[in-house]
């Protein structure tokens, strides 16, 4: 009847997994009376739950980025501690089979659901915007795509509490991922977790493209486009490049699992060096969908806040679409150590390099943008300047391993660890909360407080290079990844300086937290009126903050790069002769909903409980065909509503 | 059944720390923190060619980085305070964006750097290709390299004798290793000898290394195998060719055979990182493996 799920499945032999699963019951048994308590219920399923405006969806992905960063950094400063004490002979407080799931989720839940839903979530919130656009091509779809990554997290988090999760790394290399070696359902729990989440990427992707190919507003010509929007575009490219190839690798790796096939196993035929492949195929390109959207973030804040044009906008974008079709090229040099020949590996080798040439443009180019420039040291500006300093080392340390003699001997050592958190923290991290502190006038009307989010970044960029820079050291000192503990006593002062880093960053985080709290508390005093908060050039800044559900009034004329900066010099904005009644999509349950019984459908098949996984499945099938199939008309936003809108905008702009 | 432990007193760690200082330099601009102490095991304190050969390229294609890297870090602070707001006297060009001069140097830096550090890699991964015989006078060694779950197993076979987790070879002779694996992957490695290689279930790597001095040399598995994954460890014991011929005799007489029951209680999973020898083992043992017809079954990690 429940498959094989029983009362083994709740660790209750296992204090810290029990107070963690404690203490997500409570929060979320806290969370859900607060809501029902203040009845907010209605309002939530009406403006957030079934919301389809880009803007929403946007926002929620962000959000669940922040709730899953906690949970990632959680297994982060476990890691530290851990390694910070069980040296010599000491085995520390997390056993192996604790330690190994910690490692394993820190990896899949940074970069599947605190990396991913942090830039899908920006680039839907700003991408339309930018564009001058009312939403993104398929606002349905794009609820769906949320609600899939969700489910997703949903799961890795329900391992927590019932069963356990994989110890097999983020990527689960088989043949330890096979059923002979993790026969638990930690790796199903992180398949189907990813394979949920996968499907909503990459519809995430496919709307994304298609907005940006299709929809744009009158006169933004490709070469118009910011900058941002071109690394949206590229990202959004290798997603759906990319992403079906790691549905189809988990997809075997589940027919491996669940059916008795042998693609990646030690008997039958199988091969691994087959999974490897393939899960690098995808995993190249994924850390550029990652970075890219970073680099237009840092574009757009360093244009900004020096008050100048980008330096060298064509290169900026040939440089970006260099990027996005090499990552495809370079996938082998994640395993040079297995033997495939001189000649294979040098090749590998020397195409990973030439990323860094369209990187280091990249990189001048924000240094010609400084350059001549009236540099405001607002925060994004300053996560801008210490990605900068800090991205360089990681790309230096990352073109080293792109030497495989070099990588021969720093393979999975620590310096490989301390590399890519060098340019994931160092570029994507510090991108996207550049971002969030510069857009978030744009979503909420008012500006995010500066000094915690001054130490909010001091403290991430110091703490930064406290946990890893010790960790490059180690790497060398020949220490490798994913030890629970270690013989050499030596390594320890590094360690415990690795830990005190990371509760610097903890401190970061803290401040994060802290500025949300008290910039909504003062937000009266903190309003932006205008719209436009740092003297923007692009569209977004155009619109009312937060910008009416449908964008524009009338849809922006773009006549040159930096749109808006352009008009502004044209002279002040001026109401429209006439509007045009617009057409708005219904809100839709159908994302929720399918999104729920995907849960079930995952839940099911994690724990062999074949009846239910049927009826989920079906239950998600004919939701899709339900909503499908219901004729919803839009509802319209008339010419009056809009006219009215539009002169209580330009009041609140300029009183007089 | 296990022999006793040999261990030969560590020579020349004296030697290495002139050897090392010159490196120092690079090595503390590679990481801020790194003093390495003479101590240090690691990739850079080389006791062999191949490592020696690895840990010049690193030096030298970080040095070529760090001429581009630099004085990248120090323009970028320095417009970024000199372009402050606040300073009165710095120029201001809103509107300059382009200049094809600076685009084209833009461009150039790079790509320069990347042709220099692309010759370092092509000539490096061919003369340091892992399966490319070392140039010696001396007669190299074969080595067989079995991992399993969690511990290691050397096979010598042209000598008839097998040892798990600990490795004694001859200094001054190539190494030849085959690897394989009789559980999920794992990747050999000794750092001061040089690459690591993967071993993986149903093939065969090679490994060329050399140990140039005696000395005892940390090696471990550096891929993630499971529980028992951070004791599978051992160590490299290079000694002089007449204590390798003596060690050999020695464990010929003590030790007992590798035969089939021996090796499927070896092979058992568990952690047990006894040191332990073999007076003689099946020629055929590795290929055996390699072949997965052992008759033992792909162990399973847990046996719930």
């Amino acid at each position: 009847m429940l498959g094989k799920l029983s009362w083994a499945a709740i660790p209750f032999d296992e204090p810290i997994q029990m107070a963690a699963s404690l203490m997500i019951i409570v929060g979320v048994l806290a969370v859900l009376s607060l809501i029902t308590w203040k009845g907010w219920w209605t309002y939530l399923w009406r403006e957030w739950l079934t919301s389809v405006d880009h803007k929403r969806i946007g926002i929620m992905y962000v959000l669940l980025a922040l709730v899953m960063l906690l949970r990632g950094f959680t297994d982060a400063i476990m890691m530290r501690s851990q390694q910070a004490i069980a040296a010599g002979g000491a085995q520390g407080y997390l056993p192996p089979e604790h330690y190994d799931q910690i490692f394993s989720a820190h990896g899949t839940i940074m970069i599947f659901f605190m990396a991913m839903p942090f830039i899908v979530g920006l680039m839907n919130f700003v991408v339309p915007l930018q564009l001058g656009v009312r939403d993104v091509a398929f606002p349905v779809l794009n609820a769906i795509s949320f609600w899939l990554t969700a489910s997703g997290a949903l799961l890795v988090n329900m391992s927590l509490v019932v069963g356990e999760f994989a110890r097999t790394g983020w990527l689960a290399y088989p043949p330890l991922s096979e059923l002979p070696f993790s026969p638990g359902v930690g790796v199903d729990y992180y398949l189907w977790a990813l394979q949920i989440s996968g499907i909503g990427t990459l519809l995430a992707g496919i709307n994304m493209v298609t907005t940006i190919l299709k929809l744009r507003a009158p006169g933004m010509t490709y070469m118009r486009m910011p900058v941002f929007g071109w690394t949206a575009l590229a990202s959004s490219m290798l997603i759906v490049a990319a992403f079906p190839i790691l549905t189809a690798t988990f997809g075997m790796l589940l027919l491996d699992r669940y059916a008795g096939m042998h693609f990646f196993t030690n008997d039958g035929g199988g091969n691994l060096m087959m999974y490897i492949n393939l899960i690098w195929a995808w995993g190249h390109p994924e850390v550029y969908i990652l970075i890219l959207p970073a680099f237009g973030i840092f574009s757009e804040v360093i244009a900004t806040f020096s008050g100048k044009a980008l330096f060298g906008y064509r290169s900026m974008v040939l440089a970006t679409l260099a990027i996005c079709v090499l990552s495809f090229m370079v996938w082998l040099h994640h395993f040079f150590t297995m033997g495939a020949g001189a000649d294979v590996n040098a090749v590998f080798g020397i195409m990973s390099m030439i990323i860094a040439v369209p990187t280091g443009v990249k990189l001048f180019n924000w240094l010609f943008t400084l350059y001549r420039g009236r540099i405001r040291f607002e925060v994004p500006v300053l996560w801008a300047i210490g990605f900068m300093v800090t991205f360089v080392i990681g790309g230096l340390t990352g073109v080293l391993m792109a030497v495989p003699p070099v990588d021969f001997v720093l393979h999975n050592s620590l310096f490989l660890v301390a590399h890519f958190h060098n340019v994931i923290i160092g570029g994507v991290v510090f991108g996207v909360m550049a971002g969030y502190n510069y857009w978030f006038p744009k979503a909420f009307g008012f500006t995010l407080d500066k000094r915690l989010g001054a130490v909010s970044f001091w403290c991430w960029l110091i703490g930064f290079y406290l946990a890893f820079m010790p960790l490059y050291a180690l790497g060398l000192l020949g220490m490798t990844r994913r030890m629970q503990h270690y013989a050499d006593m030596s390594w320890q002062p590094y360690l415990i300086v690795a830990a005190v880093g990371a509760v610097v960053i903890l401190g970061g985080i803290a401040a994060t937290i802290a500025q949300l709290v008290v910039s909504i508390r003062t937000r009266e005093s903190r309003r932006d009126p205008t719209g436009d908060p740092w003297s923007g050039r692009t569209l977004e800044w155009s619109t009312t903050s937060p910008p009416p559900a449908y964008n524009f009034a009338v849809l922006p004329r773009v006549e040159s790069l930096d749109a808006f900066w352009g008009m502004k010099q044209r002279g002040p904005v001026v109401p429209a002769e006439r509007y045009e009644s617009i057409k708005m999509p219904m809100n839709s349950a159908n994302g929720f909903v399918t999104a729920f019984f995907a849960v079930v459908t995952g839940f099911a098949l994690i724990w062999h409980i074949w009846w239910m996984a049927i009826l989920g499945l079906a239950c998600a099938g004919l939701t899709l065909l339900a909503f499908g199939w219901i004729e919803r008309g839009d509802h319209e936003v008339s010419d009056e509503q809009l006219a009215n809108a539009e002169r209580a905008r330009l009041r609140r702009m300029d009183p007089a | 059944m296990p022999t006793g432990e040999h261990r030969p007193p560590p020579h020349g760690r004296f030697q290495n720390c002139t050897r090392l200082s010159r490196s120092r330099i690079f090595a503390a601009l590679v990481a801020a923190c790194l003093v390495a102490s003479c101590s240090g095991a690691g990739v850079l304190d080389p006791q062999g060619p191949v490592a020696s050969a690895e840990r010049l390229i690193l030096l030298n294609a970080t040095a070529i980085m760090l001429v581009v890297v630099l004085p990248v870090i120090v323009l970028t602070l320095a417009f970024a305070w000199w372009y402050r707001a606040s300073n009165a006297r710095a120029a201001y060009r809103p509107d300059w964006s382009y200049s094809g001069r600076i685009e084209f140097v833009v461009w150039s830096i790079p790509t320069m750097v990347v042709i220099l550090l692309a010759g370092v890699a092509w000539t490096g991964s061919h003369d340091l290709d892992p399966a490319h015989k070392l140039q010696s006078d001396v007669r190299p060694i074969r080595i067989e390299v079995v991992s399993l779950d969690w511990k290691w197993l050397f096979i010598y076979p042209d000598e008839q004798v097998a040892a798990v987790n600990q490795l004694v070879v001859p200094t001054g002779t190539p190494i030849e290793f085959m690897l394989t694996s009789a559980t999920v992957m794992n990747s050999f490695f000794v750092p001061q000898l040089g690459s690591q290689i993967y071993t993986m279930p149903g093939m065969t790597t090679r490994l060329n290394l050399l140990a140039e001095r005696p000395g005892d040399y940390p090696g471990f598995s550096s891929n993630f195998s499971g529980d028992g994954f951070s004791d599978m460890r051992f160590l490299v014991h290079a000694v002089p060719a007449s204590e390798f011929q003596s060690w050999l005799a020695r464990t010929r007489d003590e030790g007992s055979a590798l035969d089939a029951a021996a090796y499927s209680q070896l092979a058992r999973v568990g952690s047990n990182a006894q040191i332990q020898t073999y007076s003689s083992v099946d020629p055929n043992l590795f290929e055996r493996i390699v072949q997965q017809s052992t008759g033992l079954a792909t162990s399973p990690h847990k046996e719930d």
